[in-house]
């Protein structure tokens, strides 16, 4: 709140100095980043749910596939620098839209976005492979809650592009003002949020699974 | 709970005063440490694991998880700008009701299923996994 | 249905045929007939009146919190009217159906009728009612001129009422779930049910759930941002404390809902297996995962009414609230403790004696910080000059009534008594005890109390008071019985009985729902008779009963603005310490306010879900994929507007404050 706050509140004591109203313009802060925060975290909380459903469900493979057998640790490798680098080329964004660098944000972005499908497209060659050697989500409660984890964080990934092409139109149209620059940082924390949660899943899921 | 800090530059250009944009500090220099931080704890498991250098479980399982529980540090702090002053705290706070609520269901709920588990049919339950 | 291409009229209304509208079933269509002739009058009405315009510019796409939370209610009384109605008819059922009556509801109806009826009260009431208070109040008592996101508002709003329209269209269209409110697997799986009835349940949640979390992401927002400049946490009304803490716990609990209806849905629509019973699912999971969401949920509902009870307790008492810091701990320890307890309901899964424990005692230690909160409430009567007008009445009734409730909970958090009660009507009359009494009767509290803030004008306390005495009275034959037929071992959801001696109590409850029938009907007329009224019951003052809070500083109805200058806080009872400093509304030095616009983005977004919802029950999948294209392209033209503001001039403001300050 405004400085008001701290020269009016420290004279409550003295009953004639009370001022019952703000009689300048008032603004609140801008609420969009701590919203967008508040939203992260209900997200985690579904994640949390399908981790405990892995947790619980994980190894009950009903004579079908163990996890040993059908998960594949060098596509998963690939998959996580691919992810990480889309991290830090994110980053990259963040330094030039600072410097409204409009040109360099918007190339630091599509790099960004190229390493984002990238991780889709070795996922969902993943998934397929799994679908045609018998191992789909129908398979065994394990596969169930494997591909629902791993999917739903797919899922994610791809608004995440969806809503990158979105910004790379806003921006191109009207440039770094303030608005677009919020929702920029709002797709920075829900990119790295990702991050956090491929960070769970390739050594909940991937590592921890090869070695049961 | 603290009360909001008041604003170095309330110069009236409210978007820019107000939006909380210009307030999170970024660097190269971070982003660089982050992604070393973050490939390290990535490179490191994944090589022990696959180099079959872990061959047990127990132990292993747990090494993972720190490895993964520092790597998550890394990214909020580093790719995040996860502070305790970031929006007066609340992201801060939020961030560790969340954890613990996380910590809450994720925990409780295999605790809660693995006892059913033990105590229901143990017998019956063993038997219809080693069908085919 | 006949067609020439099957394929096309599969792809078109996938499973559903004329088989699936039951118009051999008397009593729906009966019930069809009164709600087209209703709808017809209503429409009719609103079109001979040519308000239509008037309805969707001032109210349908506004984004004033004041006109949301007003919306958020009258659909809140609207679907108790048919949330009650299917509880008169399992009452009616229950009362009448011994030995060789068989009663006059068939077991495929009967059991939608208590699925129905829990999904609907939980959902569709008290969810509406509390999101619909805290929207109305807690920006005026924090001094706020909206709420942060105010178009987000609006569309969590227009999402929960797609969710009750689908659930809704279940009764004429296809049927609704026979599983019970919370539909455990394997009977919600797909072999067991099916119908399209677990599936209108499913899309009817997730639709009006995602309205939720949004709304609670938004109310936090708020309260964290957009407070006046001194009000710190601790000079906060304790309503915004509560509304505060119930939306926390909404932003942390749906989520888990949302995540455990996706598992159930992929179970039905992908062959996958969570909750099977083959194939390595296992259907306790479900049930563990719906009580994480499920028990903070019972908080999210009590706790802003525990936050009305105490501003209402202080303001009809004249007294400063008795232990406002200790309120608020016990706010935030219920809060917290509501995440540690939900195996209680299901002590009996066999989890053993460890588990249970751990959860039972846990149980045991939130009636700690309740009953904390009983003695704050009774150490602000105490002394008091209490004024009973009807919100005060209500705090009474509350009072008495939840310690029983209260009471009766702590029983059954006890492992080995539950093995007893367990899915008893022990159980039933407990919960019912505790949400009637503690989430309802707070809201009517609530609506007696800021009604006159809302329209200018008090409701009829004659009336009113008719329908509180019809409804505690009706309350008590209702419920006592229950708690009686429980302990001797009735199990919930029975439709017929064999043993005549039981009858008796079942028709004392059913006299008890017809009571309060009567104090339902006592408060539709209090409506109408309060509006007629209106001139003799009009406040001018904007504060008639003395509040302590900002709400009451404003005019009545507030201003879209609500404060010309924003207030500055000294102390927690503000605006009864602005009354003993003589503080004067100011007349002068008007400044533009700024203001968001209205749209109708929430609308269209809203229709799109349900129809999609619509869609996905019913295996429309080309309609259903249609429509999901056409939600993402509305959200994403929605994104291209930047011109979402505006501002009210500062010679309009003056118009506007002149004009309240001569009324």
């Amino acid at each position: 709140m405004s400085d008001m706050t701290m020269t009016v509140s420290g004279g409550s004591g003295a009953e004639e100095a009370l001022r019952f109203h703000v009689a300048e313009d008032h603004h609140p802060e801008n609420a969009t980043l701590l919203g967008f925060w508040l939203y992260l975290m209900s997200d985690c909380l579904i994640f949390a749910c399908l981790f405990a459903a892995y947790g619980v469900l994980g190894r009950e493979y009903a004579g079908g596939p163990s996890a040993k057998e059908v998960l594949e640790l060098p596509i998963v490798a690939l998959n996580t620098t691919l992810l990480l680098l889309s991290s830090i080329t994110y980053g990259f964004a963040v330094l030039e839209m600072q410097q409204n660098r409009r040109g360099p944000m918007m190339a630091w972005l599509i790099v960004t976005w190229f390493l984002g499908a990238g991780f889709i497209s070795l996922e969902l060659t993943e998934f397929m492979h799994l679908v045609s050697i018998g191992a789909g989500p129908g398979r065994s409660a394990f596969l169930s809650s494997f591909f629902t984890l791993v999917g739903t964080h797919g899922l994610h990934v791809t608004s995440g592009l969806i809503w990158m092409i979105v910004l790379l139109v806003q921006v191109g149209k009207k440039g770094l003002i303030p608005a677009n620059k919020r929702r920029l940082m709002c797709l920075s924390m829900f990119w790295h949020f990702l991050d956090v949660v491929w960070v769970g899943v390739f050594s909940f899921v991937y590592l921890m699974g090869v070695l049961s | 709970m603290s009360d909001h800090t008041p604003h170095a530059h309330d110069d009236g250009h409210h978007e820019h005063a107000h939006d909380g944009v210009e307030q999170i500090h970024v660097s190269l220099k971070g982003y660089m440490t982050g992604f070393a931080a973050a490939a390290f704890l990535t490179i490191l498991p994944f090589w022990l694991v696959m180099s079959g250098a872990f061959s047990k479980t127990g132990p292993a399982d747990a090494f993972i998880l720190l490895f993964a529980a520092v790597q998550i540090v890394v990214h909020m702090v580093y790719f995040l700008h996860l502070n305790a002053k970031s929006e007066g705290g609340w992201n801060m706070l939020a961030l560790v009701f969340t954890i613990v609520l996380v910590v809450i269901t994720l925990s409780g709920s295999i605790w809660i299923m693995y006892h059913l588990n033990q105590n229901m049919m143990p017998s019956m339950m063993k038997d219809v996994r080693s069908l085919p | 249905m006949t067609f020439h291409s099957p394929d096309l009229g599969k792809l078109i209304f996938g499973r559903l045929t004329l088989d699936d509208i039951p118009y051999h079933e008397p009593i729906l269509i009966f019930t069809f007939l009164g709600v087209a002739i209703g709808a017809i009058a209503v429409l009719g009405a609103i079109t001979y009146y040519r308000k239509w315009g008037y309805l969707w510019s001032e109210w349908f796409t506004s984004v004033d919190h004041k006109k949301i939370g007003i919306m958020y209610i009258v659909l809140a009384l609207i679907m108790l009217l048919r949330g009650f109605a299917d509880a008169l008819m399992m009452r009616g059922q229950q009362a009448i159906a011994f030995g060789a009556h068989e009663g006059y509801l068939p077991a495929h109806h009967y059991d939608q009728i208590f699925t129905a009826h829990g999904t609907i009260m939980i959902f569709f009431v008290a969810m509406p009612f509390i999101t619909g208070l805290i929207n109305f109040v807690m920006p005026l008592q924090i001094g706020s001129r909206d709420v942060a996101f105010p178009f987000l508002n609006n569309f969590s709003f227009w999402m929960t009422v797609s969710g009750a329209v689908l659930v809704m269209a279940s009764l004429f269209i296809g049927v609704f779930a026979r599983t019970g409110w919370l539909a455990y697997p394997p009977l919600s799986e797909l072999p067991a049910s099916p119908d399209s009835g677990v599936d209108y349940w499913i899309w009817g949640l997730q639709i009006a759930g995602v309205g939720t979390t949004l709304s609670g992401i938004n109310m936090i927002a708020t309260i964290v941002k957009m407070r006046a400049p001194g009000m710190t946490m601790m000079k906060m009304p304790i309503f915004t404390w509560t509304a505060l803490l119930a939306n926390v716990l909404i932003v942390a609990a749906f989520p888990v809902l949302t995540a455990t209806l996706a598992l159930l849905a992929l179970d039905r629509y992908a062959g996958t297996h969570f909750f099977t019973n083959d194939l390595g699912g296992n259907y306790m999971m479900y049930v563990n995962l719906i009580w994480v969401w499920g028990h903070p949920e019972v908080y999210i509902l009590v706790l802003p009414a525990f936050g009305v009870y105490s501003e209402v307790t202080s303001t009809f008492s004249r007294k400063r609230l008795f232990g406002y810091a200790s309120m608020v701990y016990a706010t935030v320890v219920i809060a917290v403790l509501s995440y540690l307890v939900w195996l209680h309901h299901f002590f009996t899964m066999g989890s053993g004696a460890s588990v249970n424990s751990f959860f039972g005692i846990t149980t045991m230690i939130i009636s700690i910080p309740t009953g904390a909160k009983i003695f704050n409430w009774m150490f602000t009567m105490y002394r008091g000059r209490i004024v009973y007008d009807v919100p005060m009445l209500w705090v009474v009734a509350f009072i008495v009534t939840f310690v029983i409730g209260g009471m009766t909970g702590v029983l059954l958090a006890v492992p080995p008594a539950d093995f007893e009660l367990h899915n008893s009507l022990f159980l039933i009359a407990h919960f019912h005890n505790v949400i009637i009494g503690g989430v309802l009767f707070g809201m009517f509290a609530g609506v007696n109390y800021w009604f006159p803030k809302a329209f200018g004008f008090r409701l009829d306390p004659f009336w009113g008071k008719v329908s509180f005495w019809f409804w505690v009275v009706g309350f008590y034959f209702a419920f006592m019985p229950l708690y009686w037929l429980g302990l001797m071992g009735v199990t919930r959801r029975l439709r017929h009985f064999d043993d005549p001696s039981l009858q008796i109590w079942f028709e004392i409850a059913a006299f008890g729902a017809i009571l309060i029938l009567i104090g339902i009907a006592a408060m539709i007329v209090q409506f109408a008779v309060s509006i007629l009224h209106r001139d003799k019951l009009r406040d001018t003052t904007g504060d008639p009963w003395h509040g302590r809070t900002l709400e009451w500083s404003t005019s009545s109805p507030p201003p879209p603005y609500n404060f010309a200058f924003t207030p500055q806080v000294h102390d927690i009872d503000t605006w009864w310490q602005m009354k003993q400093y003589k503080w004067r509304r100011p007349v002068e030095g008007f400044l533009p306010i700024h203001m968001p616009k209205n749209t109708g983005t929430g609308v269209y977004l809203a229709v799109l879900s349900l129809i999609f919802g619509f869609a996905m029950v019913w295996y429309m999948w080309l309609i259903a994929a249609i429509s999901f294209v056409a939600l993402l392209a509305v959200a994403i033209h929605h994104t291209f507007n930047y011109d979402r503001d505006y501002y009210i001039p500062a010679d309009e403001v003056g118009r506007v404050e002149t004009a309240r300050a001569g009324a």
